[in-house]
């Protein structure tokens, strides 16, 4: 392992060497780009030996994606925003086709009013699509989480496809301390790439066939119990991780600070976290018993684990970078969801849209209006 | 060490952005944990850009901007009648300004603070030949703060520049920024 | 309707190729289209029009010939053969 300083998105763009692709196809989108061109420059170095599709579009980059993980190839890539959108079409498909493969999405908030700054809209509305998705906090957690979501992806009780979700700009571009493990433990680490069906002209199959309404219902169960697996899966993963290289995300579900005897809790996505730690670790030099829950694996979702998590708690504040217009943040309508047998006030705020800051002031804020008995959260402008 | 806070206020394409990556790089060998990350308005050449660093000797989990900084370094001088430079700043924090002024009349502008006026440009003409003042501002946050060693310093330019195929900016870069640390003694 | 019992294999592959050919399309037919080899010009339209491939050219004898198996009695190859040489007949079955 050897420690340095670099970007977030040259730490993505690492990680997915590491992991050894075949095809990286590849449509530059702000504030993505970072990673394309790093994995570009390592081809072009010889640093990486991989086949680089340079795509038109993103709806043709998650096509090329496809098609090349039908063909038996580990493969790799990066969206963000309206290009995530514009691959909408194509995510169902890799899922229903259960092919495994890892794609990182630089979070960023959707037109209109165009902005390139970070909220969690693009990726959050395309939760339904059977994609499995891992939302990262820090430069190290994005560089693991690629390895870790390749051998959670080809599981195979799992076969799904894999979001690792990091904050554009607030995280795709901050330079910090990243330790970069060696390419023989990852070797070690991983599986090889199999498929128990792949595309091959010698031995055709037929991928992408109709379902009938007598069959259709049956493919989407597999899929629904592949995703309970993967629960399984994503602790296994994240534990293995640790006896490899030292280092693990909570449980691999949910990352919990200072909850042993906390009061009052918030939850979160991303790198809010990182913000909501501190705020925690001031308030508690106060005296007050408070605490966080990091939602890592938004899907699939950590119903039973959330329960006991939040079990002890006099109040929850659910933070959502995304609003499902007409209804609330989509996050506190699973939280909601998942605990309401436990019997505990869960206040659900809207923040940081369009790249709003999201401050240690604004968790202070959340923190007093749960000490006061608030029943109700609010839209949190800085 | 407590956390440390740095604004650094430029110009579109002037560099501000590299200058922190440069900063965080060189805090790290000094043995420290170090954050750096631009806020990206319009991104448009000669446009105010703010860009940050962070520096602690513990790991650093804060993502927020630098709302409170402990250092500002200013690129521009033009920047002082359009951008408020002090904003949240404390009393006894230091502001580094590149200006042909002098510092009497910077303290005129900015009164109550730590106000350190160095001519960087006309160094950085006169070492680099051109003026790139970036990297060799950090030579005047290196002498004043004392946060980040100069030898520090020179190890984050050559592995900065060297990465980005640019070796020979980053000898002239270091030879700047060394210039411009003497000159703050 | 009974149930077909039906093997869910994972995402909904099928690992045998070329299912259709197990279904005789020709079974349904009403109209039967009947060549005249002696009127044959081996212009081939027929061949090139039949939406179902049900046409083939003999290689050795350059003919035409049409597989009933597969032939659904569409007539568009009565249509389009320039000399008239495809009669048609109702199927008896």
């Amino acid at each position: 392992m050897t420690k340095r300083v670099i970007e977030a998105s040259h730490a993505i763009a690492i990680g997915a060497k590491l992991t050894r692709p075949d095809v990286i196809p590849m449509y530059p989108i702000t504030p993505q780009t970072h990673v394309v061109e790093d994995l570009a420059q390592f081809i072009n170095n010889g640093e990486m030996k991989c086949a680089m599709i340079d795509v038109e579009s993103e709806h043709s980059a998650a096509s090329a994606f496809l098609g090349s993980i039908a063909a038996g190839s580990r493969t790799f890539t990066a969206t963000s925003s309206q290009g995530l959108l514009l691959m909408y079409e194509v995510l169902p498909i890799v899922s229903g086709m259960r092919l495994p493969g890892v794609m990182a999405v630089a979070n960023r908030a959707v037109s209109a009013p165009i902005s390139i700054w970070n909220d969690h809209s693009d990726a959050v509305s395309a939760r339904d699509q059977g994609w499995i998705q891992l939302w990262v906090e820090s430069s190290q957690e994005a560089l693991d989480t690629v390895i870790q979501g390749v051998k959670i992806s080809e599981d195979k009780g799992v076969m799904l496809p894999l979001m690792v979700c990091f904050d554009g700009f607030t995280l795709s571009h901050v330079f910090e301390q990243v330790d970069v493990p060696d390419q023989k433990t990852v070797d070690k680490f991983l599986p090889k790439f199999s498929l128990k069906h792949k595309l091959d002209i010698k031995n055709p199959k037929t991928f992408g066939p109709i379902g009938f309404p007598n069959s259709y219902m049956y493919f989407k169960k597999q899929q629904q119990d592949a995703m309970i697996t993967s629960l399984d899966v994503i602790k296994k993963v994240n534990k293995d991780f640790k006896k490899s290289f030292g280092r693990s995300y909570g449980s691999g579900l949910l990352d919990l600070y200072k909850m042993g005897d906390a009061d009052y809790a918030v939850l979160g996505m991303g790198t809010l976290c990182g913000t909501a730690r501190v705020t925690i670790d001031k308030l508690r030099k106060q005296g007050k018993k408070v605490g966080m829950i990091k939602v890592r694996s938004l899907r699939p979702f950590p119903e039973k684990e959330l329960q006991v998590a939040v079990k002890n708690l006099k109040a929850l504040a659910v933070i959502d970078r995304h609003i499902s217009l007409g209804q609330e943040g989509p996050l506190v309508t699973d939280v909601r969801s998942a605990i309401y047998c436990n019997d505990l006030t869960v206040n659900g705020y809207i923040a940081g849209l369009g790249g709003m800051d999201i401050t240690v002031k604004l968790f202070e804020k959340v923190f007093s209006d749960l000490e006061k008995g608030k029943q109700n959260g609010s839209w949190l402008f800085d | 060490m407590v956390l440390k806070e740095i604004r650094l206020h430029g110009r579109g394409g002037q560099g501000a952005v590299t200058s922190t990556q440069v900063l965080a790089i060189a805090a790290f060998y000094d043995g420290m944990y170090s954050q750096a990350f631009p806020n990206f308005g319009v991104e448009r050449t000669g446009a105010p850009v703010e860009s940050y660093v962070r520096i602690d000797k513990k790991p650093i989990n804060l993502r927020q901007h630098v709302y409170d900084p402990d250092y500002v370094i200013v690129l521009d001088s033009s920047l002082l009648d359009t951008v408020d430079v002090t904003s949240g700043m404390q009393k006894d924090g230091i502001i580094i300004v590149n200006t042909d002024k002098t510092e009497a009349e910077l303290k005129k502008k900015l009164p109550g603070f730590n106000v350190h006026a160095i001519d960087i440009t006309k160094i950085a003409l006169e070492v680099i030949g051109k003026p790139f003042v970036n990297v060799a501002a950090l030579g005047a946050f290196c002498a004043l703060s004392k946060d980040v060693s100069l030898k520090a310093l020179d190890k984050a330019i050559d592995e900065l520049f060297t990465a980005r195929g640019k070796a020979a900016i980053a000898q002239l870069n270091k030879k700047a920024a060394k210039a411009v640390a003497d000159k703050c003694k | 309707m009974k149930k077909k019992k039906q093997n869910f294999e994972q995402g909904a592959v099928v690992t045998k190729p070329g299912s259709s050919k197990n279904y005789h399309t020709g079974d349904w037919r009403v109209f039967r289209p009947i060549i005249d080899q002696s009127k044959c010009i081996k212009c081939y339209q027929c061949w090139q029009v039949c939406p179902d491939a049900a046409i083939r050219i003999d290689k050795k004898t350059e003919r035409v010939e049409i597989d009933y198996d597969y032939c659904k009695g569409c007539l568009i190859c009565v249509k389009q053969c320039p000399v008239k040489c495809i009669a048609k007949e109702v199927e008896k079955k």
